[in-house]
């Protein structure tokens, strides 16, 4: 890297911060998309299909219409044309995304084929509960192993083939996987206000300007200008936020029909079917290994639903060609498209699939050997990324391992399945790698010293609960030599200067890259006007030797001689110093940029009842440098308590006949609760630093967090049961 | 509510959630599932803790309602201080509802060991996973209290 001269001391970054926004957020203060007071609103609730796939034949708005305080039923016979452009750069999938209210056609059970709108909630809700739709139903297309595929993606290195016909050990593998919801605890939420062409949306998103302000724009054809996007806080979302689902455009489109503005809240159950779903999956696996378990060949076949009319696709090829050394590897990833609403990454996309797959087979193939599962892992440590051949900026999957196998006590482990009984209870000890591809994405942020000597500092992106509100002054604050007290961070308003997708684990690399040059920047604005200013004792200094604490500017050697920002420029009469910076990944990478980790856990399976309980959770974690460790110890024990969902609980059922999800609220598709969740640790290895990755060394740590905790809990129950369960969710009837 | 006398007329459907939030704009109680199933609602009704989004407000007549923003004035509620000081959340959807539980909890004395407050902290969940923090936040209140 090229260090600065001037390199600023490093007092916030690295510090145990509470949360600058933890105040709001105790006291009820905090404004979600649904919380914010707009003068006049209206409420709009959507009536949703009730059939998997078919036409609409007649839509009855009359007994909705006879209550009173309802203003209008909104749908496809009546709504407004809408342009619906092309949105490239959106992270809308290859497709033809869903027109709503444009046409009688019925892609999925719970597509929203109206809306109403009246004065208060509860006449909304009652009159969207008596407008009768009759449909042309056709049967739905739900099955995923005997639909149809499209031509699948492939990847291939070697000639797995051969290799796996003449491997000595041989493993066979088909795993399935449910579809997930990503289930916030806020639901989605739009509240949309136009004023002549102008668009405002108070809406809960996790893309401000490229997911929702440009969607918005594109679907009304209007410039961009014109949408305004404000969303100041975001009630967990876990990918559910990439992108603006239909119901957005039906707010709009509500509040430019009725001249009001329009609040429209998905119910729960709408929830899944109108933002998206981690999709179900089949993955099936060929694993062949010498003697010794060096691994030899990898055959993967990948089936995974999609929409009928958008293709979703995610990393899931990843781990099964990056993560071991394999000389020959064949993959293949088919979409099946299915009448459901297009799914979306939900946290740890790809890999939480895939690397599950991957750390399952090597428990398979350490118990088939007799080897200890770390050891194996460690026999099949690559030097590169064999799928790209490039280094990898940073792997200490090594240090992780052996971290945690000292901090679990690993090798007091007897390793024979169904070795410990507690009463009632088979225990067993599982473990599993983790690793995420995180994202890096030019972004911009604005800082600004003011006169006072406190600055502010804003940017586009948003904070759904890792901590933005607090890690970007930890970045701002040592950049600028000011405290954690006198700088400012705003987000989530589309007026601030553009960031990529909050998510992907990218936000910190990308956007703190960004501010730290802004703040970088300015600052050098700032003592470049000092040096320049005969009446100030830093005149004629280097500027390279000027550093800045508390907000004073100092000869780096000799702390007597300077002055302080608000000295500066209270005497050359500025209200304030300016600067956009920027930050982006270079267009060609040398390193393959990955964040590691090791899972551990103990389990304890009734072995006439079939129930799991996770007793003890450790996670280890290679994630470059943690700008603020209190913040990312609740972001790793968070990513647990969603893996621990992922493996026990989370199962999104749909009835064959008409594409129903059974289940679609909190009472039926279980989450965990906090009787479920015992205690959990985290460590994140010391000196982690990436700066190949960025410059400010993070690697990015909210996907890598879940990925490999539903692996190491499934070898935990092999350990206690003797049970390979190759689907997820582990349930009670598979162990029973 | 929170101290003061109101009196309101209201639909017969009305919850007391959607009273709070859509006709007093005190937003500060949330909205997780309107069912019963999130603990998002949580308020104080005559000091119990109950789910707002199942109790229709023409039932509260004469009532005694505590909601988040009526917990404390100027100084934090300590409850509200440990939630910050242990990390408790992480997004803070969940936790006007887990705070207003969590005064219930300690009310009611359910704070013996770690598995009862895990236990009695069930109704509310919390999708970020601060469980581990949020019983820690709940012992650290109820230790001082
Ligand atoms: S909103 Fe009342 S329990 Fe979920
Ligand atoms: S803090 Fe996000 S749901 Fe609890």
């Amino acid at each position: 890297m090229t260090r600065q001269p001037n390199r600023q001391p490093q007092k916030a970054v690295g510090t145990p911060q509470s949360r600058v926004d933890g105040r709001l957020k105790v006291t009820g203060q905090a404004t979600y998309a649904a919380d914010h007071d707009v003068t006049g609103v209206a409420y709009g609730v959507m009536v949703d299909a009730t059939v998997g796939r078919g036409r609409i034949t007649g839509v009855d708005t009359r007994a909705a219409l006879d209550q009173p305080g309802v203003r209008a039923v909104l749908h496809h016979g009546n709504a407004p044309r809408l342009p619906y452009v092309d949105n490239p750069g959106s992270n809308n999938p290859p497709g033809e995304r869903l027109r709503v209210f444009q046409d009688d056609r019925v892609r999925f059970f719970g597509q929203p084929v109206a809306v109403v709108v009246a004065d208060t909630l509860e006449a909304a809700q009652h009159a969207a509960s008596l407008v009768t739709v009759t449909y042309a139903a056709e049967p739905p297309s739900t099955d995923l192993t005997t639909a149809p595929a499209d031509e699948p993606q492939r990847y291939a290195r070697g000639d797995a083939e051969a290799a796996w016909a003449a491997a000595p050990v041989k493993l066979d593998l088909a795993f399935r996987f449910s579809r997930n919801h990503h289930n916030p605890m806020e639901p989605h939420a739009t509240i949309a206000r136009w004023e002549g062409d102008t668009l405002t949306l108070w809406d809960k998103t996790q893309w401000v300007v490229g997911g929702t302000q440009q969607e918005l724009a594109s679907v009304f054809g209007i410039p961009q200008q014109s949408v305004r996007v404000i969303s100041p806080f975001v009630g967990g979302a876990f990918g559910s936020g990439l992108r603006a689902w239909p119901h957005v455009t039906v707010a709009a489109l509500a509040a430019r029909v009725t001249g009001r503005p329009v609040k429209l809240v998905l119910s729960r159950r709408q929830l899944y079917f109108g933002t998206g779903h981690r999709p179900a999956y089949t993955y099936a696996l060929k694993l062949g290994s010498d003697r010794r378990g060096r691994l030899a060949a990898s055959i993967q076949d990948i089936r995974a639903e999609t929409s009928s009319y958008e293709t979703f696709t995610e990393a899931v090829m990843g781990p099964g060609h990056m993560m071991y050394r394999t000389p020959n590897v064949r993959q293949a990833y088919a979409t099946v498209p299915l009448d459901v609403n297009t799914p979306i990454w939900m946290r740890g996309p790809g890999y939480a699939t895939g690397a599950h797959v991957v750390e399952c087979a090597m428990d398979e193939l350490a118990h088939e050997l007799g080897v200890d599962p770390i050891e194996l892992r460690l026999r099949n440590e690559p030097e590169t990324d064999e799928s790209s051949g490039l280094p990898f900026s940073s792997r200490r999957l090594r240090e992780c391992l052996a971290t945690g196998a000292r901090e679990f006590g690993w090798h007091r482990r007897n390793p024979a399945p169904r070795s410990t009984r507690d009463g009632d209870w088979l225990v067993g000890t599982g473990m599993a790698a983790a690793v995420y591809d995180f994202g890096r994405a030019p972004a911009q942020a604005h800082a600004r010293i003011n006169a006072d000597g406190t600055a502010l500092v804003q940017a586009a992106t948003s904070d759904m609960g890792p901590g933005t509100y607090t890690s970007m002054p930890q970045v701002a604050a040592d950049a600028l030599g000011l405290t954690m007290t006198t700088v400012e961070f705003r987000l989530g308003d589309s007026l601030m200067p553009p960031t990529p997708p909050h998510g992907g684990s990218m936000t910190m690399a990308s956007v703190g890259s960004a501010v730290q040059d802004a703040c970088d920047k300015v600052r050098r604005q700032a003592i470049t006007l000092a040096v320049n200013d005969a009446r100030s004792p830093l005149h004629r200094v280097n500027p390279d030797d000027v550093v800045v604490r508390d907000g004073r500017m100092h000869v780096k050697n000799d702390p007597t001689r300077g002055e302080t920002y608000r000295q500066l420029l209270g005497r050359n009469q500025r209200d304030h110093l300016e600067v956009i910076g920027s930050w982006g990944p270079p267009e060609q990478s040398r390193y393959s940029m990955h964040a590691f980790g090791a899972v551990f856990t103990e389990v304890a399976v009734d072995d006439r009842l079939g129930l799991v309980r996770v007793r003890r959770m450790l996670g280890v974690y290679d994630a470059g440098r943690i700008i603020n460790p209190k913040l990312a110890d609740s972001q790793a024990l968070g990513g647990m308590v969603g893996g621990i969902g992922q493996a026990l609980l989370e199962h999104t059922v749909t009835d064959a006949r008409d594409g129903r999800i059974v289940n679609a609220n909190l009472a039926d598709y279980l989450v965990p609760v906090n009787a479920d969740i015992p205690d959990l640790r985290a460590i994140y290895l010391d000196g982690g630093n990436d700066q190949n990755a960025d410059p400010i060394g993070v690697k990015g740590l909210g996907e890598v967090v879940i990925v490999g905790v539903a692996a190491a809990i499934t070898n935990a129950v092999f350990h206690a049961t003797g049970r390979r369960i190759r689907e997820l969710p582990i349930t009670a009837e598979a162990l029973l | 509510m929170n101290g003061e006398r109101r009196t309101v007329t209201v639909d017969n459907r009305t919850s007391l959630l959607d009273l709070v939030r859509e006709h007093f704009g005190l937003t500060g109680t949330k909205k997780g599932c309107d069912a019963g199933a999130c603990g998002a609602c949580t308020v104080l009704v005559d000091g119990h803790r109950v789910n707002g989004c199942l109790t229709l407000a023409v039932r509260l007549d004469g009532a005694e309602v505590i909601t988040i923003e009526g917990l404390s004035r100027d100084e934090l509620h300590p409850l509200q201080q440990a939630f910050i000081d242990q990390d408790a959340f992480q997004c803070g959807f969940c936790t006007p509802g887990q705070i207003m539980s969590g005064v219930g909890c300690i009310r009611e004395r359910h704070t013996g060991s770690a598995s009862e407050i895990r236990e009695w902290m069930s109704g509310n969940i919390c999708r970020c996973g601060c469980y581990v923090k949020i019983v820690k936040a709940v012992q650290q209140a109820a230790k001082g209290r």
